[in-house]
């Protein structure tokens, strides 16, 4: 799965990284580093991790089948 | 004409027009140059607004988009491979993908975009989103000794990342921008030796002005960076096999060193743009603030939109100045309003105003900023504590606050940002607790802007109006 994390409006409140700590985790104090393409098998955990910050900074991909990459 | 006529001729002039937008929407061909953040998020946005012609998207890398800020900071610390940034889709996009190939020209009577290949994409409407790319190393011969590197794409992060894992002796860093800094950072937290040099007098003297560089310099210090600041590399050595080894500074002293990674900067890509009419060049591709493409003599165009960092465009916080942005959201929030104003009429037509944003992480603090710091010409820290790294400063210029820094502060920065777009009094007051007791505006401590290199002179020919234009003149030396 992909994702991306808004890190303009993340504040590190960390709420993803209790959830899914294979999968976000602080640099520092406040600095949140995390996996762009986790497995799959953490879908529900990151899924939750989602839906869990305060900020609603995470995005989740929308599609199962990405489209697109063929080499003109 | 009587008023009835009147009204209904006025009534089937709109339907008209609605009919014509309605054709665009379900039979246009939009076709959008560069296949990276900006350029995906445009093409989610067009089909969100309803555009459901043929979509083309074209860029030079392999590769489908991907995220660029965790390339210098997860991928070279080796916890997540270069392969795994691929950006997450929010909406199906029904694109064409040329992806592989360049673009290489564009021309604008015929409506034509060129290719590497030598294909040529027919569009009615256009968008520029072709970013930058390193600037290499100036020198070409040491550019290409072994071991010299710069760090934007997927695959120039994997390359670092495997020299960086490689374990070299000694670590190189040319330039302490951002980039330079995170890539210093990681060296440091991998262990690794490393030497920063930076021609000016502090690492993000650029960005963030010499007082807060001077912050971000004991920063490197208190981690083992050998930091040398006021200096150029004059001379990149290799050995006999072609690996460097050695650079030689400007003070005439010399680093052994295996592997150099030079982070200068960036160069906008807009070299296949040339003869094209647009105002592009260097400073990236001239716009107005609802994203549309200047062409070379000023006036706006119809039909080609320009977003992510490419574009340069007026902010009306900033005096109205041309800026560019080379931040992350600039790109989506750009791209959002170029793709709503291509398939929208003058009344509808939204404006691109983003308070800029930045983050980036180093030494274990987050750096977060509003604003345009190099707007300001003084700098007051107004909450926290230089000397733990945790605090927010604020930027201003004739009595108003144009932006402000965060180092591991961050949950501050939405009270700044409401006063920088308020064009607030500054020194702002300071809110809530942790108030240093210095409250002191100093100045910030910008460089001078350099004079640029290498501009195309512009020049004005005719004399008759119909014949009246610019034109570039190669730079005159």
């Amino acid at each position: 799965m992909r994702i991306i994390v808004d890190l303009n409006r993340c504040l590190g409140y960390a709420q993803c990284v209790f959830l899914a700590p294979d999968v976000f985790t602080l640099h520092g104090e406040e600095a949140l580093m995390y996996d762009p393409n986790p497995d799959d098998a953490k879908r529900l955990r990151v899924l939750r991790a989602a839906a869990a910050c305060p900020v609603q900074a995470i995005v989740v991909d929308r599609l199962d089948d990405t489209e697109g990459g063929a080499t003109s | 004409m009587n008023r009835a006529t009147a009204t209904g001729f006025l009534r089937e002039r709109a339907q008209q027009i609605a009919d014509l937008v309605a054709a665009f929407k379900s039979s246009g061909r939009i076709v959008i140059v560069g296949a990276s953040l900006a350029g995906l998020r445009a093409a989610e946005a067009l089909r969100h607004e309803g555009f459901s012609g043929h979509l083309t998207i074209i860029g030079d890398e392999p590769y489908e988009p991907y995220d660029r800020p965790p390339l210098s900071k997860q991928v070279l610390k080796g916890w997540v491979p270069a392969d795994h940034t691929a950006l997450p889709r929010v909406r199906a996009i029904d694109a064409e993908w040329r992806l592989g190939v360049a673009a290489t020209g564009l021309d604008r009577v015929n409506r034509q975009v060129h290719l590497a290949n030598g294909d040529q994409v027919p569009f009615d409407r256009l968008l520029i989103a072709t970013g930058t790319r390193a600037r290499p190393w100036p020198n070409p011969t040491e550019a290409a000794l072994d071991g010299v590197l710069t760090l934007r794409t997927r695959d120039d992060a994997a390359r670092v990342q495997a020299r960086l894992a490689a374990g070299p002796q000694r670590v190189l860093i040319i330039g302490a921008g951002f980039i330079g800094a995170e890539m210093a950072s990681i060296c440091c937290e991998l262990g690794i030796p490393v030497t920063v040099t930076e021609r000016g007098s502090a690492p993000l003297v650029g960005a963030l002005g010499g007082v807060i560089g001077a912050i971000a310099a004991e920063m490197q210090r208190d981690h083992g960076v050998d930091l040398r600041t006021g200096v150029s590399v004059a001379a990149l050595e290799g050995d006999q096999r072609g690996q460097v080894r050695r650079a030689r500074l400007s003070d005439g002293s010399t680093v052994e060193t295996d592997l150099v990674l030079a982070s200068l900067g960036s160069m906008r890509n807009t070299e296949w743009l040339e003869g094209a009419g647009l105002a592009a060049g260097f400073w990236g591709v001239g716009c107005d603030a609802g994203c549309r493409a200047f062409d070379i003599n000023g006036v706006v165009t119809d039909s080609i939109f320009v977003a992510g960092d490419v574009a340069r465009f007026p902010h009306v916080l900033y005096e109205y100045q041309f800026l560019t942005l080379e931040h992350w959201d600039n790109a989506v929030l750009g791209a959002a309003v170029a793709a709503h104003n291509m398939v929208s009429l003058e009344p509808d037509r939204r404006p691109h105003l983003p308070l800029p944003a930045f983050w980036s992480s180093q030494f274990g603090v987050n750096i977060k900023s509003v604003g345009v710091c190099s707007f300001g010409d003084e700098v007051v820290v107004t909450q926290g504590s230089v000397k733990e790294r945790r605090f927010a400063a604020a930027y201003g210029r004739r009595g108003r606050i144009v932006a402000a820094v965060t180092f591991n502060h961050a949950k501050w920065l939405e009270y700044y940002a409401a006063q920088i777009e308020r064009s607030a009094p500054f020194p702002p007051p300071a809110p809530g607790y942790e108030q240093p007791e210095d409250r002191q505006p100093v100045p910030a401590a910008f460089p001078d802007p350099r004079v640029p290199t290498s501009i195309p002179d512009v020049v004005l020919t005719g004399h008759d109006p119909t014949e009246r234009g610019a034109e570039f003149r190669a730079p005159s030396r």
